[in-house]
């Protein structure tokens, strides 16, 4: 009989060599006459352990790594195949500390499965919510997503129920429901994760939504830079579509959902829903003026539900589980589990899901271990570019969008981004604005002109002699960013310049007093 | 020779622009098609474009120069993208695009003087817990420090 060993396809995998290794155990497998079964299985999400290596065993699955190629022969030498022991050796997958200590909803098949089997997924808990949601009235559906609390895992943290009923309540010869995959963050890999490693999960969550909402027609919208994600959609949708999960007649229900891929441009500001529109449509990727809402007039001017990949992935779950199920996790408002991303200078990089309610630091030290560089933390940025830099101060605020909120900080997509002592954070403010200069779409002033204007600003605080008069123009310049922006691009840009400059003011060449008159 | 090229070059670009044709929002899926087949969108083909799809030549060019993605001339035999966000900011992300710039001996979204290599910055992989990352053609990879870049850009060289 064959050993079945695990060696994931997950982008961040390859990147370490995961095909490498594969080859190397078929070929120490072939000149040792061994059988057995490679399966290219999704990621858990333990970056700094890719590849992780796992071999069945009667115990349960054993990991090894991170495996280099390398290594494979000393892995056979210490027979691997029986779970021996091994300096790479991780014991028992499940039993790791940092895959133990979660909470699991979305993520439960992460690792597991292989991404586009439909019998693995089938086998985990696949389908059951479509199928639910096909029993069910559209309103009921909609009353369930809206009882779970669940809201937008984007980034704006909207209601995602209130979005689908008022597009079920719209009349229209054509509704449209769409994914936004441009998950453009630095910092954030959840999208990636879920696309290349369980295609399936997002499609019953759009299935469903089109369900709900009256829509027919489903669009993802995936960034240019994520390739594996776009070809195992694509796999992934003809399968599901020749099984009868999405087409003219979804699972019997009579209702047709027919689901497309568009791949994006490298447009960072193709994020913002309205732009996204925009890019689907074939236009420049430039934002929309709202009103009027997408839910009312969106995608070629019809009803559109619009969600990003996790809120929608979420969908199956609660349509499975229940509202109440969901709703159990999390704190206050902030219902339901959020995968957070560990990245940047942290010495176990990766993903880890749990309820909202716990703390940075619990991130940082009890699952991150610190720094990779092994130097102190001075920064950390949670929810992407437009994210602010939290200081040590703040580390132990827990983790949800309203408790954030109130300190002038974001969860966002659950970026989190970490900088050792070395960081200048007044080179990263400069950064900010050199970004959002790189990416603005340019309709709107504040965004456009402001960011070069920021730039210049920042720079002047480092060199000029009033120094003062130059930070309180930055101030100035930032307030109407954020006030006078048409998106989030240029109204979110002084999160991460204010919060550097009101926390690291030393950084600019200022005395603290000078940062905080304000 | 050259008109040959030129003439297969316009039949294929014709030939994609009616592949797209009553496709809903087609200028994208049909500007990917002709990048993923000559490596970059000819001048030439706009006007073809804006007429198979029923556009403007303004908005066709538009498009084009709105999106980092898409290009106006051919690119090197290698592209070569160092992510410049925070992430690979925070592990080296900088001064391994200073090197890049240095090995190839061109800036950003130019070529290599001997044509081989194009360097492009790209804003996210969505490698960041395994930064910093780098895409060289269609192959990702993490942890890329100053001597692993070195050593990829080497045997590209040799290769040749």
């Amino acid at each position: 009989m064959s050993i079945t060993i695990f060696v994931p396809c997950d982008s961040a995998a390859l990147a370490a060599g995961a095909d490498e290794v594969v080859d190397a155990i078929h070929k120490e497998a072939a000149a040792r006459g061994l059988a057995i079964d490679v399966q290219r299985n999704s990621s858990r999400g333990l970056f700094w352990l890719e590849p992780l290596v796992e071999v069945l065993t009667p115990q349960g699955r054993v990991a090894y790594g991170p495996v280099a190629f390398e290594d494979v022969p000393s892995l056979f030498e210490a027979d691997f195949l029986q779970g021996a022991k091994h300096p790479l050796c991780l014991g028992l997958t499940e039993a790791i500390p940092y895959l133990a200590k979660q909470q699991r909803l979305t993520f439960a098949r992460m690792g597991v499965t292989r991404p586009l089997s439909l019998d693995d997924y089938a086998a985990h808990g696949g389908w059951v919510g479509l199928k639910n949601a096909v029993a069910m009235q559209g309103d009921a559906v909609v009353q369930t997503l809206l009882d779970s609390g669940l809201r937008g895992r984007g980034g704006a943290a909207f209601p995602a129920g209130i979005k689908w009923r008022t597009v079920r309540a719209t009349t229209a010869a054509q509704k449209y429901v769409v994914c936004n995959a441009d998950e453009g963050d630095s910092g954030t890999f959840s999208d990636r994760m879920t696309m290349e490693g369980d295609p399936f999960m997002l499609i019953e969550g759009m299935a469903i939504a089109g369900l709900a909402a009256g829509a027919t027609q489903g669009y993802i919208y995936i960034r240019s830079e994520y390739p594996h994600a776009i070809s195992t959609m694509n796999t992934a949708i003809a399968l599901a579509e020749s099984a009868g999960y999405l087409g003219s007649n979804v699972l019997g229900s009579g209702q047709a959902f027919h689901l497309h891929v568009r791949k994006a441009a490298g447009s960072y500001v193709c994020g913002e829903e309205t732009a996204m529109l925009e890019s689907i449509e074939g236009k420049r990727g430039v934002v929309r003026a709202k009103p009027p809402l997408p839910a009312l007039e969106g995608l070629f001017g019809q009803p559109t539900v619009i969600n990003n990949v996790i809120t929608l992935a979420s969908v199956p779950i609660i349509m499975a589980k229940g509202a109440a199920f969901y709703k159990d996790f999390g704190v206050g408002r902030s219902t339901g589990t959020l995968p957070f991303q560990l990245s940047g200078n942290i010495l176990q990089g990766g993903l880890v899901e749990r309820a909202f309610g716990l703390t940075l630091r619990e991130l940082l030290f009890d699952f991150g271990g610190g720094s990779r560089s092994g130097r102190p933390i001075k920064a950390v940025q949670v929810g992407g570019p437009l994210g602010a830099y939290v200081p040590e101060s703040q580390w132990d605020v827990p983790l949800d969008y309203e408790t954030y909120a109130a300190m002038g900080a974001v969860v966002g997509h659950g970026g989190i981004v970490v900088h050792d002592e070395r960081a200048n954070m007044a080179k990263l403010a400069r950064y900010a604005m050199e970004f959002c200069a790189i990416e603005s779409c340019g309709k709107c002033t504040p965004c456009r002109i402001g960011s070069t204007r920021g730039m210049e600003t920042i720079d002047r605080i480092g060199t000029a002699s009033n120094k003062e008069q130059q930070v309180h123009l930055l101030r100035d310049l930032c307030d109407t960013m954020l006030h006078g922006s048409l998106c989030a691009m240029g109204g979110m840009t002084p999160y991460p310049v204010l919060s550097a400059l009101n926390h690291y003011p030393e950084d600019f060449g200022l005395a603290p007093a000078v940062a905080t008159a304000h | 020779m050259e008109s040959t090229q030129a003439f297969s070059q316009q039949e294929l670009i014709d030939q994609l622009v009616q592949n797209h044709a009553g496709q809903a929002g087609s200028l994208l899926p049909l500007l990917h098609d002709i990048q993923d087949q000559l490596g970059f969108i000819p001048a030439s083909s706009v006007a073809s474009i804006a007429e198979g799809l029923n556009l403007t030549r303004a908005e066709v060019h538009g498009v084009i120069t709105y999106y980092h993605h898409f290009r106006s001339t051919a690119p090197g035999k290698h592209v070569i993208q160092v992510c410049r966000a925070e992430a690979c900011q925070s592990c080296g992300g900088e001064e391994l695009w200073a090197l890049a710039e240095k090995l190839l001996g061109c800036k950003a979204h130019e070529n290599s003087a001997n044509g081989m290599f194009s360097l492009e910055p790209v804003y996210c992989l969505g490698l960041c817990a395994s930064s910093p990352a780098v895409q060289i053609g269609d192959k990702l990879h993490a942890r890329v420090n100053e001597a692993k870049l070195t050593r990829l850009v080497q045997s590209l060289e040799t290769a040749a």
